[in-house]
C-alpha cells in the first residue's frame, strides 16, 4: 500500500471485500442447504 | 439520467458482486413454490391459482428484458438496478398488502406484473457493463452473474420456508413473509445500484457505439440478420433440453430405476434435484468461463453436440446404471446452465458491446418459449406412454430422442453463425488511434 495517498487512486481493497463478504455469505447459506439436501441421494 | 462513470482506480472486482447483488434476489423467483401450498390453504386456491405470480413474472421477465433493453442501454446500469429494486421490493409490498387484506389478486398484480418488470430489467441490468469491465474475459464476467439468478433460489428456498414457519402460514404469517422478503431485498440490492459504474471510457450511447474494438451492431440492426436468430435457435435448443430434464428430474429418476433392485425413494429424488441444481450453477461459472479459453462457438458445439450424446446414453442405457444416469443428468443441466451463462459474450463477439444488452434482452424471448416446450414435450410423451401401458424408463425414452433431434437441430444453428455482414455495423465515432488509446485507458484503469 502507498504512504503518499495523493500519489496515486485510493485503496478499495475493504470496499471490495466488503462487496464480496455482502454477496457471498448468503450464497454459501445458500449452497450449505443444497449440500445438505443433496446428500439425501445417497443417504435417502 | 447519464451512466455512472468509475472514479480513476476504481477497481473492476466491484462489478462482479453489484451483479450479483441483483441477481442474488431477482432468482428468487424460482422459489415461489415455497408460497403456493400456503397461499393454497390459506385464500382457498388451486395449484393453478398460485402458480399465477410466477408464471406472470416469468411472461413479464421475457417482455421487460425484451423491450426494456434499449431504455437499459441508454440510461445505465445504476438507472436499471434503481428500476429492478423498485419494482422487485415493491412488488413483494403489493403481495404483502394483498396477502394480509386477502385479495389474491394483488398478490398476482403485485409478484407478477410489477415484480416481474424488476426480473426482466434487473437480469439485463448488469450484462452490458460486465462485458465492457472485462473485454478480456466475458464469459467469467457474465457467468458470475447468471450463476447468481441460480444461486438466488438457493437461498431464498430454505430461507422463505424458515420465515413462513417462524410466522406461520395463515394469510397475516405470508404477509409479514412478504414484508420482510421486499425490504430486505431492497437493501441487498441497494449494494449493486451504489457500487456499479461503467468504464471511464464509456461514451454516451447516444453518441455512438462505445469504444471497444470490433464491429457494433444495434440492438434494431441485431434482429434483422441471421445471427441473431441461429442464437436465438441455439438458446431455445439447449434450454429446452435442460427444463426437458429439470421439469421431471424427481418422477424421472424413480420411474426409471423402479422396476430395478436399487429403487429410488422420494428423499433421494430429493437429493438428485438439488444436485441438479448444483451442477446447474456451476455450469453457469465453469462453462462460461472455459468459452473464454476455447471459444463461444467451440463452447457451443460441447453444449450441443456432447448434451445429445448424453441424452443418447440415458435413453439408451440409463436405467442399467443409476451413476451413468446421474453423471449424464448432471453433465446436461450443467449445459443447461452453461448455455444461459455464455449467450452475452457470444453475443458480444457478434454484435460488438454497443447495445448488448439490449439484444441479449431480446434474445431472452428464446428462454420464454423454451420454458413452454421442454415441459410440454417431456409431460405430454410422459402421459401418452403411461396411457399407452408403458411404465418405468418407457416413459421418456422417445422424450429423449426428440431432445436429441432439437439439440441437433441447434448444433445446425450454431455451425451456420457467421460473422456479422459490414452492412449492419454502426458507423464508428472515433479513428482506430483513438480507439487504441482509449482500450489503452480501460487497461490502465484495471
Amino acid at each position: 500500500m502507498s504512504s503518499d495517498s495523493s500519489s496515486g487512486p485510493p485503496d478499495r481493497r475493504g470496499l471490495i471485500a466488503f462487496a464480496w463478504v455482502w454477496v457471498g455469505v448468503p450464497l454459501a447459506y445458500g449452497v450449505y442447504e443444497l449440500v445438505q439436501k443433496a446428500t439425501q441421494l445417497f443417504t435417502g | 439520467m447519464s451512466p455512472p462513470v468509475a472514479p480513476p482506480g476504481w477497481s473492476r472486482w466491484l462489478v462482479p458482486p453489484a451483479a450479483l447483488s441483483v441477481h442474488l434476489s431477482i432468482g428468487q423467483a424460482y422459489a415461489w413454490s415455497v408460497f403456493k401450498p400456503p397461499l393454497e390453504s390459506a385464500l382457498g386456491l388451486s395449484g393453478t391459482q398460485s402458480a399465477l405470480p410466477f408464471q406472470l413474472g416469468i411472461v413479464m421477465l421475457g417482455l421487460s428484458a425484451a423491450f426494456g433493453g434499449t431504455l437499459v442501454e441508454r440510461n445505465g446500469p445504476r438507472w436499471a438496478m434503481t428500476v429492478a429494486l423498485i419494482c422487485f421490493s415493491s412488488g413483494f409490498l403489493l403481495s404483502a398488502l394483498g396477502a394480509a387484506t386477502e385479495q389474491y389478486w394483488l398478490i398476482v398484480l403485485g409478484y407478477g406484473f410489477v415484480g416481474g418488470i424488476g426480473l426482466g430489467i434487473g437480469y439485463i441490468s448488469p450484462v452490458s457493463t460486465l462485458i465492457k469491465w472485462f473485454p478480456d474475459r466475458p464469459g467469467m464476467a457474465t457467468g458470475i452473474a447468471i450463476m447468481g439468478f441460480g444461486g438466488g433460489a438457493l437461498i431464498a428456498s430454505p430461507w422463505s420456508a424458515q420465515m413462513l414457519e417462524s410466522f406461520g402460514s395463515d394469510s397475516s404469517g405470508i404477509a409479514l413473509a412478504f414484508l420482510v422478503h421486499g425490504l430486505s431485498y431492497a437493501v441487498f440490492m441497494l449494494l449493486g445500484v451504489l457500487l456499479v459504474r461503467v468504464p471511464r471510457t464509456e461514451k454516451p450511447v447516444g453518441d455512438g457505439p462505445g469504444a471497444f474494438d470490433g464491429p457494433q451492431v444495434s440492438a434494431r440492426g441485431a434482429v434483422r440478420t441471421p445471427q441473431f436468430w441461429c442464437l436465438w435457435v441455439v438458446l431455445c435448443m439447449n434450454v429446452t433440453a435442460g427444463i426437458g430434464i429439470l421439469e421431471k428430474a424427481a418422477p424421472m429418476i424413480t420411474d426409471f430405476f423402479a422396476n430395478t433392485s436399487t429403487p429410488v425413494s422420494v428423499s433421494a429424488a430429493a437429493g438428485f434435484v438439488a444436485l441438479l441444481s448444483a451442477a446447474n450453477m456451476a455450469g453457469r461459472i465453469g462453462w462460461s468461463s472455459t468459452s473464454d479459453l476455447i471459444g463461444r462457438k467451440n463452447i457451443y458445439r460441447v453444449y450441443l453436440g456432447v448434451g445429445a450424446l448424453m441424452y443418447g446414453l440415458i435413453a439408451l442405457a440409463g436405467d442399467s446404471s443409476k451413476p451413468l444416469f446421474i453423471l449424464c443428468a448432471l453433465v446436461i443441466l450443467s449445459f443447461y446452465g452453461g448455455g444461459f451463462a455464455t449467450i452475452p459474450a457470444y453475443l458480444k463477439d457478434l454484435f460488438g458491446t454497443y447495445q448488448v444488452g439490449a439484444i441479449h434482452g431480446r434474445l431472452l424471448t428464446a428462454w420464454s418459449t423454451a420454458g413452454v416446450l421442454g415441459p410440454l414435450i417431456v409431460n405430454w410423451i410422459a402421459d401418452r406412454q403411461e396411457e399407452a401401458g408403458k411404465d418405468g424408463s418407457s416413459l421418456y425414452t422417445l422424450s429423449m430422442f426428440i431432445m436429441i433431434g432439437l439439440l441437433a437441430v441447434g448444433f445446425v444453428a450454431n455451425e451456420l453463425v457467421r460473422p456479422v455482414d459490414p452492412r449492419h455495423h454502426v458507423p464508428a465515432p472515433a479513428s482506430n488511434e483513438q480507439k487504441e488509446k482509449e482500450v489503452a485507458d480501460v487497461q490502465r484503469q484495471q
